[in-house]
């Protein structure tokens, strides 16, 4: 009997160690920056010994969960099976008319009477989730299918922003003409910058566009002349309804509901491109650029179309972002939110547009919800980047690729060679 | 001809810091082809770490070289000590992955260091004590070099070649250099690679440190963003120079501050960013491998 308890009971006192040794580490890691804060005009030095015990307990525990973890990663065998498993649900609930359509009427109703039975203000919070579904799904372009790391993404979103902004301030373009405008506007500064760094391998890629997405900022925030510095532009109309007056509500709703359309627009748009001859070839790029080449897909080609597109993505929604605050400076578009933007494509699932949109929903909504948590927002979104790139690199729903590999095998035996 | 000087050595110093932090980045890149996001901030976080040993001794009642020392030696064993923890958190499980995996693990490293500052301290500026105090011998000279930009780079030289002499002759050097020729061949002869990241990342953010408690006892004030900006620059210097190359690290952060300094000297101060990014972009598309770096082609 005691033989029998002997390796587990070893095995506990081992992982207690070890526990208790990261604890102690990170006790004396976090030390100076935790516990010590300095007053320097009072000349006074607080000691916040409560922090090194929140420290100490939450790297005990964590540091436990951390190892289990890595131990399941390590043996795969279990995952393998629980993804097989959700992808029959997944399945299951994309075939089965059953169930898919009695869902999406479901959602479809929710959508519609969304802003009717909530509030002016859950509206606006809605609207901008819905506008960072398109941003996400735009990046899901570039960083998903075509797998170009983009930090500097935020620029077009800028660019869309300002077109909007500038051409209403001095000549009075309503929003639905500058919509196309500015779209087009953020197309070309994606092949502009994409034309010169289509050479540069991944990270080199990365480096240049968040260099290009400061540049714009930076602009932007100094040529007073041009875009008004830092003060930003103020008073910039509200799309307009059939040239009639329209209260603040009604505006909100309105907004909600072209938001609402031009999502809907997106996710067709994005689910066709990544069916069709490009998309394929975005995908074949990621995977192998010199078997891709080898294949006869023309690289520059290619990769010029995913920036392009996903810039006129950005464009899109600068301009609704522009039409939605009435309010624009460069504040709004620093490298925090190429990261927020980021992150949604990473947590959802890079390429899949599920996931996409779930990590939207998840990022923006929740801090919304959890007011009292905002402030450590980007903690968690720092945090989950690393760990979902340790523990689940496909992210919440992974994308489609393997997917479409598996019903292909299951559906037609013999037909792919 | 003084402004001129000014400027020039105004870069000599910039680009001193630049090299420092870029020292990091390179060796790194060098060992394990992956650009340490968060570097910028184990810079900035070395500088607080001396910031508040610096203000605690001080009220204790320490001052002058003693307490730069002090302050100095605790923020490098701090900044090591990010540099191996983030290793082993961030990108140690991502060895065998596709390389955008540890690029965005980095990115998210960033961020949450960032915000660990800014939350367990302020969002503030704070002011940073002169811990360098004014040379007698430097009085003559004080209007176009003051005595803290010398030590920046004294520093920096004797930082450089330590760090070229320990690459050259000592017994982890070697294993150093075998691991970024070959890692697997590496391995295969008995170098611990583990090790010898750990050590990479050991040095290149102590290095780091260094560079954070020179600049900022220079400039006076720090906040919990300068790692970002610090750290692209200094990404900017390593590749301008030859990403993976010392004495490119180096040349790169050199010709970087002398850029910038003599660019917002002569053109326009608002821009100063705007030309370091701008020239980042230029080399890039023009000659991707750096200055003293050589070209490689990809092995399929």
């Amino acid at each position: 009997m005691a033989t029998k308890w002997k390796p587990l009971i070893e095995k506990i006192t081992s992982e207690f160690i070890k526990s208790l040794l990261v604890s102690f580490w990170f006790m004396f890691l976090t030390f100076p920056i935790m516990v010590i804060k300095v007053h320097p005009l009072e000349r006074t030095i607080e000691w916040r010994w409560m922090n090194m015990a929140y420290v100490a307990i939450g790297s005990f525990v964590l540091s436990f969960i951390w190892r289990y973890l890595m131990e399941r990663k390590e043996g795969g065998e279990s995952k393998e099976e629980g993804e097989t498993w959700q992808k029959r649900i997944g399945l299951k609930i994309r075939t089965d008319k059953r169930i898919s359509m009695p869902g999406l009427a479901a959602v479809a109703i929710f959508i519609v009477i969304f802003p009717l039975i909530f509030s002016s203000y859950q509206t606006q919070i809605m609207i901008s989730a819905l506008m960072y579904v398109m941003l996400g799904l735009g990046l899901n372009i570039v960083v998903g299918l075509a797998g170009l790391l983009d930090l500097g993404y935020v620029a077009f979103y800028a660019v869309g922003a300002y077109c909007y902004a500038l051409l209403n301030h001095h000549f009075g373009i309503s929003f639905w003409m500058a919509l196309p405008i500015s779209a087009l506007l953020a197309t070309t500064f994606g092949v502009l910058l994409g034309f010169p760094v289509l050479r540069l391998r991944g990270d080199y890629l990365a480096i240049v566009t968040l260099g290009f997405g400061e540049i714009i900022r930076l602009i932007l925030e100094n040529w007073n002349e041009f875009s008004f510095g830092p003060s930003g532009i103020a008073g910039i109309s509200r799309p307009s309804f059939f040239g009639m007056e329209l209260s603040l509500q009604q505006h909100t709703i309105y907004l909600y509901f072209i938001v609402v359309v031009l999502v809907i627009f997106t996710i067709f748009v994005v689910s066709r491109l990544r069916n069709s001859r490009i998309g394929r070839a975005w995908i074949a790029l990621r995977e192998d650029e010199v078997a891709c080449q080898a294949m006869g897909i023309d690289k520059t080609k290619t990769k010029l179309t995913a920036f392009a597109l996903g810039a006129t993505w950005a464009g899109f929604v600068g301009c609704i972002f522009a039409a939605k605050t009435t309010f624009i400076n460069p504040a709004s578009f620093t490298f925090m939110e190429s990261a927020i933007i980021l992150s949604i494509v990473v947590l959802g699932g890079m390429g899949s547009i599920v996931g996409v949109m779930l990590g939207a929903f998840v990022l923006i909504l929740l801090p919304e919800y959890l007011r009292a948590f905002s402030e450590f927002r980007m903690l968690a979104f720092g945090a989950a980047m690393v760990i979902i790139m340790v523990f689940r690199p496909q992210g919440i729903i992974s994308g489609i690729r393997q997917r479409y590999e598996f019903r292909r095998a299951g559906s037609e035996p013999g037909g792919a060679q | 001809m003084d402004y001129f000087l000014e400027l020039f050595l105004g870069g000599l110093t910039r680009g001193s810091i630049y090299a420092l932090i870029a020292l990091g980045y390179t060796m790194v890149y060098g060992i394990i082809e992956l650009i340490n996001f968060a570097h910028g901030e184990i810079y900035m976080i070395g500088a607080f770490t001396a910031l508040i040993v610096a203000s605690v001794l001080s009220l204790m009642g320490m001052s002058g070289l003693s307490l730069l020392i002090l302050a100095g030696l605790v923020a490098v064993i701090y900044s090591s000590a990010y540099g191996y923890t983030i290793e082993k958190i961030a990108y140690k499980p991502l060895r065998q992955a596709p390389r955008l995996s540890p690029l965005i693990s980095a990115i998210g490293m960033s961020i949450f260091l960032q915000n660990y500052v800014l939350l367990a301290q302020t969002s503030d500026f704070l002011s940073f004590p002169a811990l360098i105090d004014e040379f007698s011998f430097m009085e003559p000279i004080s209007h176009i070099m003051r005595s803290s930009e010398l030590v920046i780079v004294l520093a920096t030289i004797v930082c450089t070649a330590l760090l070229t002499l320990f690459i050259k002759f000592s017994r982890m050097g070697k294993a150093m250099r075998a691991t970024a020729q070959d890692k697997t061949m590496a391995m295969l002869l008995g170098v611990n690679v583990n090790r010898v990241i750990s050590v990479t990342f050991i040095i290149g953010s102590g290095l780091a440190a260094v560079g954070g408690v020179l600049i900022s006892s220079h400039i006076g004030q720090i906040n919990f963003y300068i790692g970002f900006i610090a750290g692209i620059k200094a990404f900017t210097a390593a590749v301008l120079g030859g990403i993976g190359s010392i004495p490119g690290a180096v040349l790169g952060g050199m010709v970087l501050g002398w850029t910038e300094s003599f660019a917002t000297g002569y053109v326009s101060s608002d821009y100063e960013d705007v030309f370091a990014f701008g020239l980042l972009v230029f080399i890039l598309i023009f000659r991707p491998a750096g200055i003293l770096g050589r070209t490689t082609s990809e092995k399929v």
